[in-house]
């Protein structure tokens, strides 16, 4: 007696637990019940596939860490040789991973080889007539690549807190992939497009231009050194011609001296985006100006000019990008500078749009679909297994609550297959009470009296039950390695329904057995 | 130590039988698969599918008609059907991968298709649509290479656990069983013509597990009886196990079933490859476990009288071999 006290206490417990983690939440959210907020933290989430939404799966191109770390490289080797003296005819970057050297003199070769230890991140490859190639070392590769995608995710994550998505998922996926999901967000393109640019800002002094053409801005054919054309606006409103500008290749200031950007208007009452710099910013910043006042200073963004204003007085940390935005593009701009650059492209691999009716839809009638297979196999079991069946009902109904409450606890998404995983857990706790009740059916038939069947029946199926449930874990297993999104979510639900399941049809159903049986005085006939 | 059960069927002596409609099954499947092709998901071929919700009824037909005057190249390839309840008006367009899908082209053909029903004059539509789906051309690769790998991957581990609390005979039982539900799934998946999508192989991974279930059940007689059942044969035992367990094997899956057709009927559309995927696997993974997996023990050790097979759990999974083979000997001559 003393035994079964303590089973009920444990079964009682159970089910307050649980319907306190997992239905209450529910039922007061969907009847507008205020309750205390720790009881309603932890919420059954719902996936994209049912409250709707963008589910974005982009990649990022690690190439441009790598090859953005080639040119610093190389070209700090280029400044080194020749504070040393050392002459070559040119270096070029070969691959993201890769620069050459090219036309090392023969007297030079010992220096140069002291030279090029300073660029320790690469491997030197034999010299061959003055030629040597640096390949970065693999280690030095996989971290910039395993960097380049933190960083990425992190600037995605910023921005999308910035653009106030409730709820916003970004996750890294596979070594290089990154999967976002925006709930309830109509404007993909607009998402889209603020995530995925680089938003990488540089301030540069002008040197010439513009000029409208490339070659008009060269010497003698050649780009002169230390300088970079790059292509622009011409800042005028309404024209759309590109220009070229020649500009020190060395920036001023960049995004990563940013405090601060906001859309304000211009002068002109013109949509633009006033920048405050951080102090160390500032400092250059100051000292660049003063010293170049008269010039113009190009406002680069992703490689292209956006204005070259010029320089009246010394600015220290207050600038302001001009520009033919739109008021939306300047928002936009501002943002994206706001949470900084991101270290390299992205591309989009996948993308897909639920709109909210259909995940009502299909809520609707997966939830229907369930409830009506369920009252089926209710009715069945009540038929076939008489009051034995009320048991197994119960059985079921504990299972649910179990599954519902450990489902918000872990904060796993329901999805539409995840409903289904509902459904096939209910049918797998069905499974497992037909197969203790056959059990001692033929344990009765066999002239066992009821109280010896019971056992039997629970005792000898208990290692059946664990091994169906143990290979059906292996598939759910690897179908959670195996998949993205929704078919995670169902094989969590398989998993913590498998496991509440073994509970369930093992520890609850045996008490209720017992409450019956200790009832009575002497047991007979059990309805099964 | 048991007396017969109301059922008595010979099961082992169709073996034959339900191998020679299997193999029927599964090569009509694979001359289906190999003419016609398996018709692929967006998730796993690529491309673009969009469904719009018309304000009025539009026809097929009329879509078709916009799309093959409005798409770039005439609406190539272009599938368009009638999507979910026919009250909701919803037009599903699927436009096959054209390679473009990827940067910031990604959903430059969800474009055009908005773009030519827009110059139609056909009612108007939702704007955004009820849903977009666009998957890039190496999606699909990594997913199929992915989806393959999770089930041999899980395979494996059946049977080696299968090995461990059974014996090896078992194990490769089940794993025959589990592939065979996989191709007569794959056979019915390619004759209805349903999507292979993330959902079905979901589906088909689910229902192998399910079917394992049984056969686990069934196994875990033959175990039992192989114990208490010394002097019959191994061929009697499986039989009588069968028998044994079949009111148990036919309310699971009749019960399953029932949720599955339930799935079918009123999951909706989103449901439907899956809900078909689950009433085909449950239905070949019962025959599987009856018909399939015991047979495959039996041709796997012979018809070798239990006591020799009779290696219950506690015994070293490994048994030797020559003692063994020395022991049907001895009871063969006895």
């Amino acid at each position: 007696m003393q035994n079964l006290r303590w089973k009920i206490i444990t079964v009682v417990v159970t089910l307050v637990v649980f319907v306190a983690l997992g239905v209450y939440p529910i039922v007061a959210q969907r009847y507008g019940i205020t309750s205390p907020s720790w009881l309603m933290a932890k919420q059954l989430k719902l996936g994209l596939d049912l409250k709707g939404g963008v589910h974005l799966v982009m990649k990022v191109q690690t190439d441009d860490a790598l090859k953005l770390e080639c040119d610093i490289e190389s070209e700090r080797l280029r400044e080194s040789l020749k504070s040393k003296t050392i002459t070559f005819s040119d270096i070029s970057t070969i691959s993201p991973t890769q620069f050459r050297v090219d036309g090392v003199p023969q007297a030079q070769d010992a220096n140069f080889r002291v030279a090029a230890q300073e660029v320790a991140n690469f491997e030197r490859g034999s010299g061959n007539n003055g030629s040597y190639v640096f390949t970065m070392r693999p280690n030095i590769q996989a971290n910039l690549r395993e960097e380049a995608v933190v960083q990425a995710r992190q600037t995605i994550e910023r921005r999308v807190n910035e653009l106030g998505v409730a709820e916003p998922s970004i996750s890294q996926q596979g070594s290089d992939q990154i999967l976002v999901q925006l709930p309830g967000v109509a404007d993909v393109e607009r998402a889209k497009e603020i995530m995925g640019s680089p938003a990488f800002l540089e301030l540069k002094i002008v040197e010439q231009g513009p000029s409208p053409t490339k070659e008009g801005l060269e010497v003698n054919g050649q780009l002169p050194t230390g300088m970079d054309i790059v292509p622009g606006n011409t800042g005028t409103l309404g024209d759309a011609s590109t220009v070229y500008y020649l500009v020190r290749k060395a920036s001023v200031v960049t995004g990563r001296d940013l405090r601060n950007a906001r859309e304000t208007p211009d002068e002109n009452n013109l949509p633009a985006i006033s920048f405050t710099l951080n102090a160390e910013g500032g400092r250059k910043f100051g000292k660049a100006t003063s010293e170049n006042i008269g010039r113009q200073l190009a406002i680069i963004l992703d490689g292209r000019v956006q204005s070259a204003p010029r320089i009246e007085s010394r600015i220290n940390t207050d600038g302001r990008i001009t520009g033919s935005f739109s008021l939306e593009e300047a928002n936009d701009l501002a943002l994206k500078l706001r949470s900084g650059a991101l270290p390299a492209g992205l591309t989009y691999l996948q993308e897909r749009t639920i709109g909210p009716s259909l995940g009502a839809d299909s809520i609707r009638s997966g939830v229907e679909a369930s409830v009506a297979g369920l009252a089926l196999v209710v009715v069945f079991m009540l038929i076939y297994y008489k009051l034995s069946g009320i048991n197994a009902v119960i059985a079921l109904i504990f299972n649910l609550v179990i599954l519902l409450g450990l489902m918000a606890y872990f904060g796993v998404v329901m999805t539409l297959p995840g409903i289904a995983g509902f459904v096939l857990t209910m049918g797998i706790g069905v499974d497992s009470n037909v197969l203790i009740f056959e059990r001692i059916k033929e344990e009765l038939e066999a002239q066992r009296g009821v109280r010896a069947s019971i056992n039997a029946g629970f005792g000898r199926v208990f290692w059946t039950l664990v091994d169906t449930h143990v290979a059906a874990l292996i598939s759910a297993a690897f179908l959670f390695q195996f998949g993205t999104g929704p078919i995670r979510g169902f094989a969590m639900t398989l998993s913590i329904g498998l496991a509440s399941n073994l509970f369930t049809s093992i520890f609850v159903s045996k008490t209720f057995f017992e409450i019956e049986l200790a009832q009575r005085r002497s047991a007979t006939t059990l309805s099964i | 130590m048991h007396i017969l059960k109301k059922t008595n069927f010979d099961f082992l002596r169709w073996r034959w039988h339900a191998l020679a409609l299997s193999w029927i099954i599964i090569i009509a499947g694979a001359i289906s698969i190999a003419t016609k092709g398996i018709p692929k998901g967006v998730e796993f071929a690529g491309g673009t599918v969009v469904i719009e919700k018309f304000e009025q009824p539009v026809s097929v037909q009329q879509v078709r008609a916009a799309l093959d005057k409005g798409m770039p190249g005439g609406g190539q390839n272009v599938v368009v059907q009638a999507y979910g309840d026919p009250s909701q008006n919803q037009v599903l367009v699927r436009v096959p991968s054209t390679g473009g899908e990827s940067g910031a082209d990604l959903s430059k053909v969800a474009k055009q298709v908005a773009d030519a029903l827009k110059g139609a004059g056909l009612p108007k539509f939702s704007d955004p649509p009820v849903s977009t789906e666009i998957v890039g051309p190496t999606v699909g690769q990594e997913l199929t290479n992915k989806g393959l790998l999770a089930t041999g991957l899980s395979l494996i581990f059946i049977l080696g656990y299968l090995a461990f609390r059974f014996q090896f005979s078992f194990g490769v039982g089940a794993i025959v069983a589990t592939i065979h539900d996989l191709l007569i799934t794959l056979a019915f998946l390619a004759f209805f013509r349903y999507d292979l999508t993330l959902n079905v192989i979901a589906a088909i991974l689910t229902m192998t597990g399910f079917s394992t279930n049984d056969t686990i059940v069934i196994f875990d007689r033959i175990r039992e009886n192989l114990r208490s059942m010394r002097r019959d044969s191994l061929y009697n035992v499986i039989n009588i196990s069968v028998n044994q367990t079949l009111t148990r094997t036919i309310i699971t899956s009749g019960t399953a079933l029932l949720t599955a057709l339930a799935l079918f009927f009123f999951g909706g559309e989103v449901l439907h490859g899956f809900a078909f995927t689950m009433v085909v696997g449950i239905i070949t993974g019962t025959y599987s476990s009856v018909f399939i997996a015991a047979a495959i023990v039996s041709f796997w050790r012979g018809n070798a009288p239990v006591r020799a097979a009779a290696s219950a759990p506690a015994a070293p999974p490994a048994a030797p071999q020559q003692p063994q083979r020395k022991k049907q000997r001895n009871a063969r001559a006895s």
